[in-house]
């Protein structure tokens, strides 16, 4: 029988489906793992936003995944409590989001307040243009130094 | 009774959402168009969730989409104001500013619900209904106090759907029995605060709110406008034709 570890192993490798470079890991949304037996696991799950459509992917992601690695009876709960916030994010997945050229979450009061660094030149001279973006997390940025704008993965808390 | 308290609750996210959605491509300006199908799709979501848990209680057993799409019109128990049509942005933004005040107003208190789930849906709503209202009310403010003709289409807009506003605070017989067992949150006690925090903002955008008192309710007991029909024709033709449809 494969241990909790195990299974968080083969988890921890399935992408978010919007965000490629960011694993379900590094979204800090695996919330539970049961190892039942051989081939039967129950597995938690929280959505980042609620009408975020890439939760459903993720969980046909995840039981594609567990039937590869051999288990058969798969059950997959969403758990809603408690809630999700950027701050579950782990460190080297803020790293990779800026990377990938969208800057991390940071607090602040607001959009207007919130000192975001470019993830193209790393100035700190941005602005926001537009409080939604492409997808329920982001807003969208603009930096005034190299003229570029960039997703923000807004701060959710 | 849970069950009715909940669909209530479920039909304002999703009858709003959907007339949000119909801005989808056909926003004003590309950040206000992405910026309403965002707040759609998280009213959608909000939805789902109580459906989700409302299908757990329903004694015919129907599922989240059974709920949702296909009920008929006098089963639906949301509010007069979130069916109102969009006719212009300032209608748009204004409807969801009222909205949105009495929805974080009536999350907050739901987050204390003695019924686990209904909390934790509220917890999780909550975060969400902050950042539309930061958006609605950002729009009330500069569009109000904005040039003669975006100043004039806010007032239009406030003197078209102020009467709808009432019926947010009146408290049905299921309500209040569930109130008293510390599940409901009392819509009536939100009246005060929901009231400052619009007057303020209302006057700040210097717009005058219509005189009288009266409002229009109806909603909440299944007598809605001529307007949810033809939304509902539009969100229930897939399920209607095509049974059991899914994507
Ligand atoms: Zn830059």
């Amino acid at each position: 029988m494969k241990t909790k570890e195990e299974v968080y192993q083969i988890l921890s490798k399935v992408t978010d489906p919007e965000i490629p470079v960011l694993t379900l890991e590094d979204l800090g949304v695996i919330r539970d793992i049961r190892v039942i037996s051989d081939d039967e696991v129950n597995i938690k799950i929280t959505p980042t936003y609620s009408g975020c459509p890439a939760t459903d992917v993720m969980a046909d992601d995840i039981r594609a995944a567990l039937f590869v690695a051999g288990f058969s009876k798969i059950k997959i709960e969403q758990v809603i409590s408690p809630a999700w916030t950027t701050d579950w994010l782990s460190p080297k997945g803020k790293e990779k989001l800026n990377k990938y050229g969208i800057a991390p979450p940071v607090a602040a009061v607001s959009l207007e307040e919130a000192i975001v660094e470019c993830p193209h030149c790393g100035s700190k001279n941005t602005q926001v243009i537009s409080a939604f973006g492409s997808t329920a997390c982001k807003a969208l940025f603009q930096c005034h130094d190299c003229l570029e704008p960039f997703d923000y993965f807004k701060c959710h808390v | 009774m849970l069950f009715e308290y909940i669909l209530q609750l479920a039909d304002n996210q999703l009858i709003l959402a959907q007339r949000l959605s119909e801005l989808c491509g056909h926003g004003p300006a590309l950040e206000q168009d992405i910026a309403i199908t965002n707040i759609s799709l998280d009213l959608i979501g909000q939805s789902r969730l109580l459906f989700q848990y409302a299908g757990k209680l329903d004694e015919q057993h129907r599922n989240e989409d059974q709920l949702a799409f296909l009920r008929p019109e006098k089963e639906y128990r949301n509010l007069l104001l979130v069916e109102q049509p969009n006719r212009d942005f300032a209608h748009v933004v204004l409807r969801q500013y009222l909205f949105d005040e009495f929805n974080f107003l009536n999350y907050s208190g739901l987050t204390n619900s003695k019924d686990e789930e209904l909390a934790a849906i509220a917890t999780k709503s909550l975060m969400e209904v902050k950042y539309h209202l930061r958006f609605s009310k950002n729009w009330v403010l500069r569009l109000g106090d904005g040039t003669a003709i975006s100043h004039r289409k806010m007032q239009d807009a406030l003197n078209n759907l102020w009467m709808y506003a009432g019926e947010m605070f009146e408290k049905t017989a299921i309500e209040r029995d569930l109130v008293k067992a510390g599940i409901a949150v009392d819509v009536e006690q939100l009246m005060p605060t929901w009231k400052e925090s619009v007057m303020s903002t209302l006057k700040e955008a210097t717009l005058n709110i219509p005189e009288g008192g009266w409002y229009q309710s109806g909603g909440k007991k299944g007598v809605h406008s001529e307007h949810l029909g033809h939304l509902l024709a539009e969100m229930q033709f897939m399920q209607r034709a095509y049974p059991n449809l899914t994507w």
